[in-house]
This record gives C-alpha cells, structure tokens and sequence, in this order.
C-alpha cells in the first residue's frame, strides 16, 4: 500500500501543528463556536450526543499491522477501550476529550494516519472495493486513482467550503460494485474503451440521506490521465452553483437534477475545456510511482484447492460452512480473501477492542503481508490468505469473535451507531440488529436463505444505507417516540436500486416479527434459484404488505 | 482607517467599499479611492476609464465571466465572503488569475478570517480584509502555515506530483 515520503509527512506534521493552533485558540474563547466548528469537523471531530466523536479516516480501506496497533493504543489512552468501524470504511472514537484530539492526530500521524476531511462541507475519504487488487474480474486496480484523488483532495484550496459534503467512489470490479458508485456524489467505475486505453465512466449526484438519487452517467469514457482536471471541473461547477440557501437541498445530487443531468454535463465539459490541459492533467509517471505501491506481494507458486483443505472441509461442518460464506475467490491459485466479520451477536455491528485491533494486527502479519481492509459491510477483510492455513486462521479467530460465519446473510447487517451515540438520530440502531439477529440465531436457516442485505439507520441521514438494503430499516421519531419504518428492494450492486416504503412504521418490540413475516414471504414464493431481491423484484411489494399489515 | 494585511505586511486601508445600492438610488463616490459594485461600474465603466482611484467588488454569487475582457487595468479587485462558509468567493478568485489574467490586488473582504488565510492566498487573493475583531498581529502564521501543497493553485502553478523528485 502507500508508504508517505518526505513531503507527504511534513504536509501531515504541519496539519497536525495547524489544527493544535485551532484548538488552543478554540479553548482559549479567541475562536467562537461557529467558527471552530467547520475546522474541527475537518479534522474529523464532532461534538456528539454523550461525548465528542472522533473519526480517523482510512484512506479506500487499507491498514497496516502497525496502524492497527497504533490505534488499539489510542483507544486505550485517549478513549474506552474500543472503536467502531464505519460505513465510509472508516473509524471511530467514541469518547475522546476534545483537548486530547491535537495529541492523538500527532499520533496517529507518525503512522501515516489522519482524520482529515472525514467531515464538513468539503470532499470526504475516497471508498472502494474491499477486495480491490486480488479478485479475479478486475483488470485494473483502483487504488493507485484514489491514492491519487486522496492527494489531489487534500486541503484543496477552493473546495473545503462546499455546499455541502462531498464523497467519491470508485470501483474496477466487472461484475460487482462493493464500492456504491451509483449513489455517491462522483462514482467512478474504471473500464477500457474500443481502443483498449483505461478511463473512467463518470456518474455524479447519486446518493442516498434525505432524498435518495441513482446518480447519472455525465460521461461514458474520461481518459484515466484527465481524472484530477475533470474532478475539478465538476467541483467548480458544483462550489460555485450548488444552493447554499437549505441545508437538505445543498448537494450535487440536487443540482444535478435542477439543471438536469445533460445540462450539468455541457457545463462541466465547458468548465473543463479551460483547465484540461493545465498542469494538474495526471502524467503517465504520477500514475506510475503511486502504482508501484500497490504491486503483488511476493506471492508463493500454489495450487487451488489443497487436498488438505478439502479433507478439513469434508471433516469440520462448522469450518465448511465458514469457508462458503466468508472466504472470497482470490485471482491467485492457491490463495483466499477472508473477511474477518465483526457482527457477532451481542456486539454493536463494526465494534473492536483495543485487544481485537491487537489480534487483527497479528492475524494479518502472520496470515495476510501484514495488511487489511476495512469494508463498508463494517468488516475487516485479510485479502491474502493460503488455501492450505486457512483452517489455521479459522481455529485462531473462533475464540477472537471473528468467526462469525454470517458474511453478507440476513445478520450480517449494516448498522450505524444510532441514538445510543449520536446526536442525529431519531432513534437507536444497534437494539434492533441485535434483536433480529437473536431472531435468526439458526444458522442453518439463515445459510439457507441466501445472501440478504439489512441495513438499518437511526435517522434519514442514512449512515446505515437503509435506502440501497434489500431491507431497510429507518428509525423515525413520532412524537417523542422512537419508530421504524421498513422499505424493501434496495440495492447498492451493478443494478443499484432504491428500497420502496413498505408502509406505517414499527415500534422497535415489533422489529423482529415484522423481518420474519418478510422473509416467510420470501420462503413461501421463492424459486429455488432466486435470492430474496430477485423474489421481490419479480412479485413486487404487494405480498409482503399483506402479510406484515393482515 | 482600517487595517489590510498584504503579502509585505499591514497597511492602512485607502479604499472605501461601496455597498450597492438600492433601487432607485444613486450611486455617491466617497471621497479617496473607492470599490464600487461590479454590476454598477459595468454599467457606467465609461465614466470611470483610466482612473486608478476606482475598483471594483464582487459579491460571491457573481459571475467573473461577464467582465472577463475589462478588468485587466483595474488597480484592485475584491472578493466579497458573505459569510466565510460561503466558499463561492474561492472559485472566483482562481477564475480571475488564472483564466482572465487579472494581476492587480486582489483582496478578500466581508467575513475574512484567520484560518481561510492560507487557502485564500492559494487561490490569487494577496490583500485581505480581516474582520475587525481578530488579531491581525497572527495573520503571517496563518497566512504561512504550510510549507508544501498537493494541487496547483493559482500561487503553484505545479502539483506536487510534477514537482516530486522522481
């Protein structure tokens, strides 16, 4: 992954010493409320519920060994012993003292850690495929370009006082889209024109919040060497014209549709007529050196399928079954990816221990090259394992709660922390996961019912990405109290999709038997080939509001 | 007079900004130099050729683009920030260096803190109209607080990526 140089570290150092500045000043009554507020938010600190809120960014995902541990550290001087990983691929403290925060930026910086832009109006960690760089239908790896737009994105003079926030995606894969490119402000999906040269399909103003969009295509193919010139193009148009006036119709998504997609399009491509061949158009050299940072490790010469690892399988139920859900094809023979899920039952969805930081660390030393990804699922994925230690690393992780063998079934759900840590929310999230999931504690049942997404978020902010869950949940608040209200058919993949409201909302006692009358429908009617979006997309909303509402 | 902090230090301010005005109403020159609307001077720029007491200001919703081939002789410009999360004025800026040419003073006004400093010198501005109750005496730190960027602006015509040692 990247490794900083010279320039990178004392542009970091002298952020860090910038943001110490600020927060003297800040505590020192020089600098009012209002107009710290946008400072420290880009420095990924927020004023929270119960207590300031801290979020580290993790650039499209990667860590190292020693970041993980870096951080297991932090939470154990600075906060309660744990942290929370985040749809955004990011993480979070949830206790730290706002006077500490200058002092664990330090910190983290001195292992090419940052909380930079992780909030505000101003453009946010660039995301990506969890399993970028070793799955078998991607021909390019996307993360030498968001190593390239993190860059290129940081502290960017024009663009840290936008409308509104602002996030990025992108995604190489062919037949999936782990990244969401489809509802993010700018989605990019790496392809290749007639001519075999790589570039860019261009989406912008999708996203999901308050007013969910499947963002359009604004150009069919960007050369990959125009991609920071085009970026800025688009932000230009979107600073300068986005509405500043409401805070809920502040985003790209909004312009767009005001000046229709085709519109927006001429006046992005005229704003960029002037600026495409200025110094900021990539070099073929710029995308060599971050390139050479993402070359293969030294990979061992191996065979798929080890006959140990059958007779391991064919001897271990449990560990079969682990196998078929959270272990991924890998391009190379003889290797695996493994998420590590952290969705045990009991545990808010994306919690770590310090101590768990610690193990992960190890586990992907001893297993992994010593890196790992985080995923917007809020798991953490160990992308280079040997078929033949697999059943090694699944005995090692069963006593460390990373075993959990739910990887993207009905309780693998995306979760946000809800109102029991936020300040946003309506209503909390992390009972009704936990709830559901004690439901569905029949694992067999659950494998059997396939790949699901539930995604739940407390509030119409959607961290959770309720609208793209084949089931969403959104808590709402009606009068004092708090609700849930269930939309069904969502999709974040290549057919992304919006959930439709199923009707009246839930009180949280209800949640699990309104999900089982949901799914019973889905036992009833499925054929046998058919996932659960696949039944709803061909029976429609219709059975399942008669069983939910009889 | 108020102070106005350029690149070679503080100075006393000359200029007097006009406020547009309203419907029906003339426009009154001050006495000394002076900034008048950008829409108003346009309007009458005949009356004010070759005057290097009068310049003009934008509000931040306006548009460079509609004066882009008559600024070039004028002493200073200003950028009006509303508001300073109203980040319009940034954009401006870079329009008027690096695609109209501008050369002259280019001066951020209206709600011009300590901490934008260093992104407004990014983008072209080189005078800066502190809001009056911040101290002025921690403008250089601010303005001064990087040493190194990642992008082109209009003050580094490089990104960094051309500029890395290879």
């Amino acid at each position: 992954m990247y490794v900083y140089d010279e320039y990178d570290r004392q542009i970091l150092n002298e952020r860090v010493a910038q943001f110490r500045h600020q927060t003297d000043r800040a505590l020192a009554g020089e600098l009012a409320e209002d107009e710290f507020l946008p400072l420290r938010l880009q420095n990924g600190l927020y004023i929270q519920r119960v207590a300031p809120m801290l979020r580290i960014a993790v650039p499209y995902g990667m860590l190292r060994s020693a970041q993980l541990r870096r951080l297991a550290r932090i939470t154990r001087d600075y906060d309660k012993g744990y942290a929370h990983f985040t749809t955004r691929q990011n993480v979070q403290l949830n206790w730290p003292a706002v006077e500490d925060v200058p002092d664990i930026l330090a910190e983290l910086a001195e292992v090419e850690m940052h909380a930079n832009q992780t909030s505000g109006n101003c453009i946010r960690n660039t995301t990506t495929d969890q399993f970028a760089g070793v799955q078998a239908d991607e021909e390019v790896d996307p993360r030498p370009y968001c190593e390239l737009i993190r860059q290129w994105s940081t502290y960017h003079p024009e663009f840290a006082f936008l409308p509104r926030k602002f996030k990025v995606a992108v995604n190489a894969s062919e037949d999936h889209d782990r990244a969401a490119v489809q509802v993010h402000d700018i989605g990019l999906e790496i392809i290749r024109n007639d001519a075999g040269e790589i570039g860019f399909r261009v989406y912008v103003g999708g996203g999901l919040g308050r007013t969910p969009v499947v963002g359009p295509v604004i150009r069919e193919f960007l050369p990959e060497l125009d991609l920071l010139t085009y970026l800025e193009a688009i932000l230009r148009v979107y600073n300068r014209y986005g509405r500043r006036d409401n805070k809920f119709k502040a985003r790209i998504k909004i312009l767009v549709k005001a000046m229709t997609p085709e519109v927006f399009a001429e006046k992005v491509e005229e704003e960029w007529s002037h600026i495409k061949d200025t110094p900021t158009r990539l070099t073929p050299e710029a995308i060599e050196r971050v390139k050479a940072f993402f070359t293969e490790p030294d990979y061992a010469a191996l065979e798929n399928n080890p006959d140990t690892l059958d007779a391991q399988r064919a001897e271990s139920k449990a560990f079969d079954a682990w196998v078929k859900r959270n272990v991924n094809e890998h391009k190379k023979p003889g290797y695996s990816i493994v998420t590590l899920t952290l969705k045990k039952t009991g545990v808010p969805p994306g919690d770590v221990t310090d101590r768990q930081l610690e193990q992960i660390a190890d586990l992907a030393e001893q297993y992994s090259f010593g890196e790992v990804r985080v995923t917007h699922q809020q798991n953490v994925v160990l992308a280079d394992v040997r078929q033949d230690q697999l059943f090694e690393l699944w005995q090692a992780i069963r006593p460390m709660g990373f075993a959990t063998a739910n990887l993207g079934t009905l309780t693998d759900i995306i979760c946000c922390p809800g109102g029991d840590y936020c300040a946003l929310a309506n209503a909390k999230s992390i009972p009704v996961a936990e709830a559901i999931q004690r439901r569905f504690d029949d694992m067999d049942y659950v494998y059997d019912l396939g790949d699901i997404d539930l995604n739940i978020s407390g509030c119409m902010n959607a961290c959770g990405h309720h609208h793209v869950g084949n089931i969403g949940v959104l808590g709402v608040d009606k009068k004092g109290e708090e609700f849930y209200q269930i939309s069904l058919g969502g999709s974040s993949q290549r057919d992304a999709s919006l959930g439709k409201i199923l009707g009246p909302s839930f009180a949280r006692e209800e949640m699990p038997d309104v999900i089982e009358k949901i799914i019973n429908v889905y036992v009833d009617q499925r054929t046998e080939e058919e996932t659960f979006l696949d039944t709803y997309r061909r029976i429609g909303i219709d059975p399942f509001k008669e069983r939910v509402y009889a | 007079m108020p102070d106005l902090i350029r690149h070679n230090g503080i100075h006393k301010d000359e200029w007097t900004l006009v406020p547009a005005p309203e419907k029906g109403e003339e426009l009154t020159l001050p006495d000394g130099p002076a900034l008048l609307p950008a829409a108003v001077w346009k309007e009458n720029r005949d009356q004010y050729a070759g005057r290097n007491d009068i310049g003009i200001w934008f509000d931040s919703h306006e548009e460079p683009e509609h004066y882009s081939d008559l600024i070039g002789d004028l002493p200073v410009i200003a950028v009006n920030f509303p508001k300073f999360t109203d980040g319009r004025g940034y954009s401006i800026a870079r329009l008027l260096r690096e695609r109209y040419g501008y050369t002259g003073e280019l001066r951020a006004v209206g709600d011009v803190l300590l901490d934008q400093l260093f992104y407004m010198k990014r983008c072209g501005f080189n005078a800066y109209a502190l809001r009056e109750d911040k101290d002025i005496t921690q403008a250089e730190h601010c303005l001064n607080f990087f040493s190194n960027t990642y992008q082109a602006a209009a003050d580094i015509k490089e990104p960094l990526f051309r500029r890395r040692a290879s």
